[in-house]
């Protein structure tokens, strides 16, 4: 059972109807549902837009690119139909706060992709799941069907001029799905391969005409930042950083879970505080703060605001706010193993080096693991992953690549304390298989 | 339609299908949906059912074979009635995924990608599936369990096991 | 399109704006390594080979996939240019096998090139490889999924550019790969596209597997022998026991009129000539109806001694000579000749395709010109009647599918089948089999001629806005349908004309006077013109037979002799064995056919790719023909024709001007192997000594048709660089108006079937016996 966690500092915004009952839709109404796509509805599309903008939002699914600028590249006029899609593919190792949303307030998903078609010029919205939340999905419908019930949905939506359609969407296992342009032709009943860019999605999306993809949680804001006001919610986080965000604490924390703070809120507050400290008393090691994709952080590293901004300034990136926790107990290059192990299962497999790197890289780290590594496989990785950041077609090449650079930057002793027939010393008799095709 | 069109599928899949297939502005969006739906009834995506799903999509069967293998999810070959999916992802990692998942091993007496002899119980080694701040986790078909230590997961699979026998 | 200018590695260049970066450069001269980037298919940047470095751009940038701008600052070679081509080649080849010591494509293949230039001098890589078991296909494709570098090139030749989408791709990540349409095989066209687009070993050809390495073998860019594209083919040849033998044949260098392209006859159906029931000995019939190999001299003199005899005592009028349609245009010509001024006869046939003597007249008669085949690549708008190129014509249906694609050219097909090239139809119309003719009075504006096909009104509509069109047409017209049907055409603005007949020179045949009532150029025999005093008094004025009267001629003992070259009418036509019972039949060809079985004389013959000389493909596009392979005991046609002359006592001078000609100047059948310069030649100018080729030497009486046929009268310049001259149509001189007997019988050949030689091909009969054990499955529309 996957439950939202409170704690003092929580400012619940986007969680502001969790545990309320909002699935069913006359709930959501009294918690001030659809009040936000109504007040769209007499405002022009340029106005949304300036309201986005004014919030600060930024993209909560990685990437972090200020939502309402990424609304204004979409033109205002188009000869193919123009779409809005939920980006609810959350598959990064680590992150697992979509899915409340998808479970407690399915609505503000709704809500905020009308908002975004009535910025945009969008008739229609696609909202994708990834196919393991199948519950979610069987929710998600119902909430749907329950909007068109009413109304809200279809032709003339809450009377009004404006038509909207939503349909729910189903993936089915893969991450790269995730990449905007691999989600569209996901969605488009294709393998889940990314797209030549440009053309960005803004101008040439999916089945060819202009497209909004927005993560899930990023779309759930929309509604709340016209319920509190643009302004306020900007006030909420950091400059250039508007408004709260769901942080996914996870690993060796006393209180793992999800949680909404500000943005900007304290790392190592968030850890020590917030989650309650390390599991059992134990030293901290090493922090991913934001998803399996980012450079990890020493425990000297962590004293840092969690906005964009500062986590990229300390050398990682927020990403999708995934916390993860590792104690002293962990063995880094097994973590660093089980990482690769992830993106070498998800590649699509499109471009030589990512295809190709992650492979190698694998096959290198399982034998380093092992005991079979010699000094200059430690460089023969940092070289791989080196030769694969910037190069691939998509950025899944650089979410292998950064941390695997990190983990051998900051742990090399680490990874020499393996070499030369020693092992793990964490693990002496690791049992990790090759990957079989 | 032809009224005496013949379909692998039960009646309600079916209907399901005819209308999936009108709800995109490209036909070829239901095609996932479709296999996943299919898959669920079938119990994995058999060569009749890429058959048919090619006709109702209109595609050729290479096509849909192309989108098949690529999606984790899509199975071409039956696994057991429960399909225990253990997670050991990072964070379930840290939080004992492995060793659950060799408790399962050797609870179940079989091995990653394998079915028990009477088909009630298959066992798979899979990547984040969301539940992270909950882990260890573990997905059973599409049922999650979460905060799982290996006796509740005993549990987990007693009472399929009970199930099973019903 | 305005230009746009911008700076690579400090040059400033300038090129249309639109233009891909790795474009401009190439045509610049600037290198830039690709492996998945392939003109003429859609782009994929998935190789990563082709990154440059764009200024204010943080990351490398694949020139493949961006169009220049102008003000674009770009490095293309720079360390860290250097350094992103060799870690993609390391990275490449570390699942890759070192197969190169057994790989077919050692020697020429793209990643062996890459490495050498951009790769790293020694590997990293100490893992276990990837690895699956090689597949076979089909009879003709081998898959290894080591060696493929997953560039696409083959999905996308196989899809966009042959429209067969029989190759995929499954899978994820590394173990992603390429697969075929029926799960472990493929049904498909068996062009072998994909073979020879694939950059490395990784798609390998059936037929040529293991065999050889490439620089053990002679390359000869020949023009292949089956249907009427007239494709260039290139032939690898090797010596072997007893000649030169072709062991594969392919078009990687994509030159002549066919650039990329090539399909199954001609990549592959090369087999017959490697036979070992080939002819290889003069034969004459015994007493007991048996064939006895004898030596030349005998063969030679019996046969000319019979034939002066009865030339001598029975007149021409009793001699009859079938050429062929798979012969060179000197070797028709001479054959045409031979019959008219040797053995004083008109009875001169061929198996007949296309009705070219109707076309040409019509197109004199209209003032409208010929379409080349590179028109089809090139036109707006294609207007297509009748025939079914995807099966007959491969050539004109891949630039008919390229230049729909790339450019958006307009098809408008009308069948009485539902021909694939229908797919890239703007508008298809299907009519009935009997209703051609009455097409183009429905187009011309009579709406009760296609009465009740309610499609046919919006059809004719849409065609008739365009301005610019080539009109190919099939078969199914001749005669005075013909007429109508370049007559409606020439109410187009812009038009251009091709009649698409079967076989490797059918168009020669006609154009080199292989009829009974026409001479080279479509002369009448009646009004013979110059010909009269090339040929002097013995040019028989009157019509002769045509090849169904000459068999019934045999039939009634009319018919004292006759002359077969490389044809096999008894088979074509369904002739009666025991008609040719009282004539002299004197055959030549490669195997014993129905119609050699029946001769008196047979004599070993060379097939076109053993020969040299010149070929007209059926748009009119004239190639030279080179000699590749070659095999002990046969001779050219041509030869054979000219001994044959000589054996009956004829003044070979006469026949073929050799060592007069002012434009001899090819001396390749003077013993000199295949592509060799001429040297002698070339020692006997540089000494100031007149150049003595032989009569058996077919640019001697090539001399002479581009003098006495003015449509042939064109530069040797292009011709002699491997390229196609367009013979000038407008320049045939023809009688209009004049009716003749409809004697056309089209091939109808498919992609596995090809006359005589592919009844003879191994090659061929192995891929159709492999598809009637798997159905195909049509391509979803």
């Amino acid at each position: 059972m996957a439950y939202l966690t409170t704690h003092p500092d929580v400012v619940p915004v986007v969680s502001y109807r969790f545990g309320k009952g909002a699935v069913d839709i006359d709930r959501y109404i009294e918690l001030e549902g659809y009040s936000s796509v109504r007040k769209c509805l007499e405002m022009e599309p340029d106005a949304i837009i300036n309201e986005m903008k004014t919030s600060g939002l930024r993209g909560r699914g990685g990437a972090g690119f200020p939502t309402g600028m990424k609304w204004s590249f979409v033109p205002k006029q188009s000869a193919k139909p123009k779409y809005v899609l939920v980006n609810g593919d959350e598959s990064e190792p680590g992150t697992c706060k979509d899915r409340l949303i998808f479970e407690y307030d399915p609505h503000s998903v709704i809500e905020g992709t009308m908002i975004a078609g009535l910025a945009i010029g969008a008739k229609m919205g696609f909202i994708y799941l990834r196919g393991e939340y199948r519950y979610l999905i069987n929710i998600m419908e119902k909430a749907v069907a329950a909007a068109y019930a009413k109304g809200f949905l279809g032709k003339g939506i809450f009377g009004s001029q404006h038509d909207f359609d939503v349909v729910v969407q189903t993936g089915a296992g893969a991450y790269e799905v995730g990449e905007e342009s691999a989600l569209m032709e996901s969605l488009e009943g294709k393998r889940g391969v990314p797209r030549i860019k440009p053309p960005f999605p803004a101008v040439v999306g999916l089945y060819g005409g202009p497209t909004v993809i927005n993560n899930a949680e990023t779309l759930a804001s929309v509604p709340h930042i016209f319920r509190i006001g643009a302004a306020e919610y900007a006030k909420l986080g950091t400059e250039r950083n508007g408004g709260t965000r769901l942080f996914c604490i996870s690993g060796h924390v006393e209180k793992p879970g999800v949680y909404e703070l500000p943005m900007g809120y304290n790392l190592k507050k968030m850890i020590y505080e917030v989650a309650g400290g390390i599991l059992g008393g134990k030293k901290l090691k090493a922090v991913v703060p934001g998803g399996s994709s980012v450079p990890v952080l020493l425990p000297d590293e962590i004293d840092i605001g969690m906005d964009f901004d500062q986590v990229a300034k300390a050398g990682s990136m927020l990403g999708s706010g995934g916390v993860v926790v590792l104690d002293e107990s962990v063995c880094m290059v097994e973590f660093a193993l089980r990482t690769i192990k992830f993106y070498r299962h998800e590649s699509c497999g499109w471009c030589i080096p990512c295809r190709e790197g992650t492979d190698w890289l694998q096959k290198s780290l399982t034998r380093l693991h092992m005991g079979g590594a010699v000094d200059k496989d430690i460089n023969n990785i940092q070289y791989i992953a080196e030769n694969m950041l910037g190069r691939t077609f998509c950025p899944l090449g650089d979410a292998a690549a950064m941390p695997t650079i990190g983990f051998v930057k900051k742990f090399r002793k680490e990874f020499e304390d393996h070499l030369n027939g020693k092992g793990c010393p964490y693990h002496p008799a690791a049992d990790y298989e090759l990957a079989t095709v | 339609m032809a009224a005496e069109k013949t379909t692998i599928f039960s009646p309600e899949l079916a209907a399901r299908f005819d209308r999936l297939v009108t709800l995109y502005p490209v036909k070829r969006s239901a095609l996932i949906p479709m296999l996943l739906y299919a898959q669920d009834e079938v119990g994995y995506i058999s060569d009749a059912v890429v058959a048919e799903v090619a006709e109702r999509i209109g595609i050729a069967e290479l096509d849909v074979r192309n989108v098949v293998s690529y999606y984790s999810l899509m199975r071409t070959k039956l696994v057991g009635k429960y399909h225990v999916q253990v997670c050991t992802n990072i964070a379930c990692m840290l939080r004992g995924g492995n060793e659950l998942l060799h408790h399962c091993s050797q609870r179940l007496g079989i091995g990653n990608k394998q079915t028990t002899a009477d088909g009630v119980f298959s066992l798979e080694e899979v990547e984040c599936i969301g539940a992270c701040s909950w882990a260890p986790a573990v997905q059973v078909n599409y049922d999650f369990h979460e905060n799982l230590t290996t006796e509740l997961m005993d549990k987990v699979l007693d009472e399929y096991r009970a199930k099973a026998s019903k | 399109m305005a230009d746009v200018t911008f700076t690579v590695d400090g040059k400033q260049l300038t090129a249309p704006k639109g233009t891909l970066l790795i474009e401009a450069c190439r045509q610049a001269g600037i290198e830039i390594p690709a492996f998945c980037y392939y003109p003429g298919l859609s782009l994929q940047g998935a190789c990563r080979m082709c990154v440059v470095r764009l200024e204010k751009v943080p990351k490398l940038q694949t020139a493949c996939t961006t169009p220049v701008a102008e003000g674009m600052v770009v490095t293309t070679e720079s360390p860290e240019i250097a350094q992103a081509r060799k870690a993609t080649i390391e990275l490449l080849l570390g699942n890759h096998p070192l197969d190169c010591p057994v790989c077919d494509a050692g020697g020429e293949c793209e990643l062996q090139d890459m490495t050498f230039k951009y790769g790293a001098h020694e590997s990293k890589f100490v893992e276990i490889k990837q690895h699956r078991e090689e597949q076979q296909w089909s009879p003709v494709i081998y898959f290894d999924r080591p060696r493929c570098i997953l560039c696409y090139r083959c999905v996308r030749v196989c899809g966009e550019g042959m429209d067969v989408w029989a190759l995929g791709i499954q899978n994820r990540g590394a173990g992603a790969v390429i697969a075929p349409n029926k799960q472990d095989h493929l049904e498909c066209e068996e062009c072998g596209m994909c073979i020879d687009i694939c950059p490395v070993g990784a798609l390998t050809s059936g037929t040529y597997r293991y065999k050889t390495r490439p620089w053990e073998m002679t390359h000869v860019s020949t023009v292949c022998t089956h249907c009427g594209d007239g494709c260039k083919t290139t032939l690898g040849v090797r010596r072997a026991n007893d000649g030169m033998e072709i062991v594969r044949g392919d078009n990687r260098d994509k030159s002549g009129l066919n650039g990329d392209f090539l399909c199954i006859k001609g990549r592959y159906a090369f087999d017959f000539a490697n036979r070992e029931d080939r002819v290889t000995q003069p034969l004459v019939k015994q007493a007991n109806g048996e064939f006895k190999a004898v030596s030349w001299e005998e063969a030679l003199d019996f046969a000319g001694k019979k034939l002066r005899e009865i030339r001598d005592t029975r007149g021409g009028k009793a001699m009859g000579v079938i050429g062929s349609s798979r012969i060179t245009n000197e070797e028709a010509y001479l054959l045409q000749k031979f019959a008219r001024s040797v053995l004083g006869t008109n009875h001169v046939d061929h198996h007949r395709t296309a009705d070219y003597p109707s076309f040409v007249a019509a197109l004199k008669a209209s003032q409208k010109q010929e379409a080349s085949i590179a028109d089809f690549g090139t036109a707006p708008a294609i207007l297509l009647l009748g025939n079914d190129p995807t099966e007959q014509h491969p050539l004109l249906a891949w630039q008919i599918r390229t230049n729909v694609r790339n450019n958006q050219a307009r098809l408008y097909a009308v069948n009485h089948e539902l021909i694939k090239l229908r797919r890239q139809a703007t508008s298809f119309l299907q009519i009935e089999q009997t209703q051609y003719a009455a097409l183009v009075a429905y187009l011309g504006g009579n709406n009760a001629a296609l009465a009740g096909n309610a499609a046919a009104a919006g059809f004719r509509e849409a065609l008739r806005k365009e301005e610019s069109v080539v009109i190919a047409f099939g078969s199914e017209y001749r005669g005075r349908d013909i007429e109508a049907l370049v007559a409606l055409g020439a109410s187009f603005p812009n038009v251009k004309f091709a009649c698409l007949g079967d076989y490797a020179n059918s168009r020669g045949a006609a154009d080199m006077g292989l009829f009974p009532d026409l001479l080279p150029g479509y002369v009448p025999v009646g009004d013979p013109a110059h010909f009269a005093h090339e040929y002097g008094a013995a040019l028989p004025a009157e019509a002769g037979m045509d090849i169904v009267q000459m068999f019934d001629a045999a039939e009634r003992g009319d018919l004292a002799a006759l002359y077969v070259a490389s044809e096999d009418p008894v088979t074509r036509y369904g002739v009666d064995p025991t008609a040719l019972k009282n004539t002299f039949v004197v055959v030549q060809d490669m195997f014993l056919t129905a119609t050699a079985k029946l001769a008196d004389v047979v004599f070993p013959a060379a097939n076109l790719y053993e020969k040299a000389g010149t070929a007209t493909n059926t748009y009119g596009d004239l190639q030279l023909v080179k000699k590749a392979g070659d095999r002990a005991g046969v001779r050219s046609d041509f030869e054979l024709t000219v001994r044959l002359a000589g054996h009956m006592g004829h003044d070979l001078k006469a026949l073929v001007p050799f060592g007069k000609g002012v434009r001899s100047d090819f001396g390749q059948t003077r013993g000199a192997q295949s592509g060799e310069a001429d040297r002698h030649a070339v020692w006997l100018t540089a000494h100031h000594l007149e150049i003595k080729t032989s009569p058996f030497d077919p640019f001697a009486i090539f001399d002479e048709i581009q003098r006495l046929v003015p449509a042939y009268d064109v530069p040797r310049l292009d011709l002699l660089a491997g390229n196609s001259e367009h013979v000038k149509s407008d320049l045939v001189q023809i009688q209009t108006g004049a009716s003749r007997r409809d004697l056309v019988l089209p091939a109808n050949d498919t992609l596995f079937t090809s006359g005589t030689l592919g009844e003879y091909s191994t090659m061929l009969h192995s891929v159709m016996e492999s598809k009637v054990q798997n159905p195909a499955e049509t391509a979803a529309d």
